[in-house]
């Protein structure tokens, strides 16, 4: 556990609400003007400006996961080993983020090909013999 | 031997520390260390949601943008993008910090403290639900979304809408504006007659639908319409057989351009994912609050008093409450804010 005092830990709480209050209002304001609301126009005509928005409310949107767990959750007080057995494992996450994104774009720009290839008729050829040694396993 | 054995065995419980029983692994209690690995899979669950939900958003050409899909909220006509549910993450936020001043009550063994912080934590919750309730309320029954159906749409092309004649009018949008298609009061043949004074209501209510939240649709959706008489081919719209209004318009750019096309619906998957993953959040703060409700009784009835163990519990429930908060910073980010 903390050895703050009751009094000094108490502000240390509130403090953190207007931080959370804080970043949660930067990444709403963040968003508008990506999505050009606040700004006028400047969010539409530069191009990369989007890929930044994106970055910055990521960011700190991780920023408030981290405070959660380890300030109101109290990781930080805890043994390290508890906390690298709870952590690690959502390493694996990062992995599936990327390898579902992949699929997901690729996906994307395979749909002509995807649409095409459902249109055709099934081949025959591709089909399952009819092999009177093995039918009887097919039931 | 046996003395050997009693030997061996006191040196166990000596020395043999963590596989002898009586000390606790990673220096925390078996329920704290079990909600931990609890929340770390539900974690996985729902990165497995919003995985799904980022990899069928990447699949799309086209997604609804949050922004515009968002904008209403129950107070006033005006039209305010993102807000209502950031005030929704502020409940959040403020009921996870009054959890916080409840558990560290809890510490100095202080039962009205410890009462009146959880207290403040289930409004915070019901709050919030109270909040989704609005939401959903607002797009299945105004905007008429569904699992299946996605009225907003984008544009792929920019180009102007026609009007009642099929004559271009002056409303026109570029490539990658959002759009949303109203639904025409159907009214069944059969209580036509009947219906007539029904449909007036319908009629009025359509209106008043489209003044207040999506003003550029036009009169389009002020209107009643037979049953039989769908699907409507007119030449400023189309009416499908469900009722959905699919204005017309012509594109100005692209390889189509000069050709008039109706209005299609978004992708459905949108739908599916809001609802279920929204959804199954919610039912965690609906759990949350209820857990809240149990531990907070007890609490107040001093069965915690004399466990003289800090309020454990309180402990225990309030890992799972921050959690919901956490899972919702990341609901908040991609479906809100991105």
């Amino acid at each position: 556990m903390s050895n703050l005092s009751y009094e000094e830990s108490k502000k240390k709480v509130f403090k953190g609400l207007w931080l959370l209050a804080g970043v949660t209002v930067a990444e709403v304001l963040i968003s508008l003007f990506g999505k050009g609301y606040i700004g006028g126009d400047i969010a539409h005509s530069v191009s990369w400006l989007i890929y930044i928005v994106g970055l910055a409310i990521i960011t700190l949107s991780i920023y408030k996961a981290y405070f959660i767990i380890y300030e109101f959750m109290h990781m930080r007080y805890e043994v390290k080993t508890l906390a690298m057995s709870v952590l690690l494992p959502t390493v694996l996450l990062v992995w599936a983020i990327i390898a579902f994104f992949q699929e997901g774009g690729s996906w994307k720009a395979r749909r002509q090909q995807i649409k095409e290839k459902n249109e055709q008729p099934a081949k025959q050829e591709g089909m399952l013999q009819d092999d009177p040694e093995t039918i009887h396993l097919w039931g | 031997m046996a003395s050997t054995d009693t030997a061996l065995e006191k040196e166990v419980h000596q020395h043999g520390g963590d596989w002898s029983g009586g000390t606790e692994p990673f220096r925390i209690s078996y329920g704290k260390l079990m909600m931990w690995y609890f929340l770390l899979s539900d974690a996985f669950t729902f990165a497995g949601f919003l995985i799904a939900y980022g990899a069928l958003r990447f699949s799309s050409p086209t997604w609804p943008v949050p922004d515009y899909v968002f904008k209403t909220h129950p107070f006033g006509k005006t039209e305010l993008p993102l807000i209502f549910v950031t005030v929704m993450s502020f409940l959040l936020i403020i009921s996870s910090v009054t959890m916080v001043r409840a558990v560290q009550e809890g510490h100095r063994e202080n039962r009205r403290g410890v009462v009146l912080w959880m207290l403040l934590t289930v409004l915070g919750g019901v709050g919030f639900l109270s909040c989704q309730g609005w939401e959903w309320t607002n797009l299945i029954g105004r905007e008429h979304m569904s699992v299946t159906t996605n009225p907003f749409g984008t544009h792929t092309e920019a180009g102007v809408y026609l009007d009642e004649n099929g004559k271009e009018s002056g409303e026109t949008f570029r490539a990658g504006s959002s759009y949303i298609m109203h639904k025409a009061a159907v009214v069944n043949d059969e209580h036509a007659e009947a219906a007539e004074g029904h449909g007036e209501e319908s009629h009025a209510e359509a209106g008043g639908h489209g003044e207040e939240s999506h003003a550029e649709g036009g009169e389009h959706h002020t209107m009643t319409v037979m049953k039989s008489e769908l699907p409507m081919d007119k030449p400023g719209f189309y009416v499908d057989e469900r009722g959905y209004i699919h204005r017309k318009f012509k594109t100005s750019e692209g390889i189509s351009s000069g050709d008039v096309q109706i209005e299609a619906f978004g992708p459905s998957a949108f739908g599916a994912l809001f609802f279920f993953i929204t959804g199954f959040h919610g039912f965690h703060v609906l759990s949350g609050v209820v857990f809240l409700l149990i531990i907070l009784i007890n609490a107040a009835s001093g069965l915690y008093v004399s466990r003289k163990n800090g309020y454990e519990m309180v402990e225990k429930i309030g890992l799972y409450w921050h959690f919901v908060d956490l899972v919702w910073v990341f609901v908040f980010l991609v479906f809100y804010l991105l």
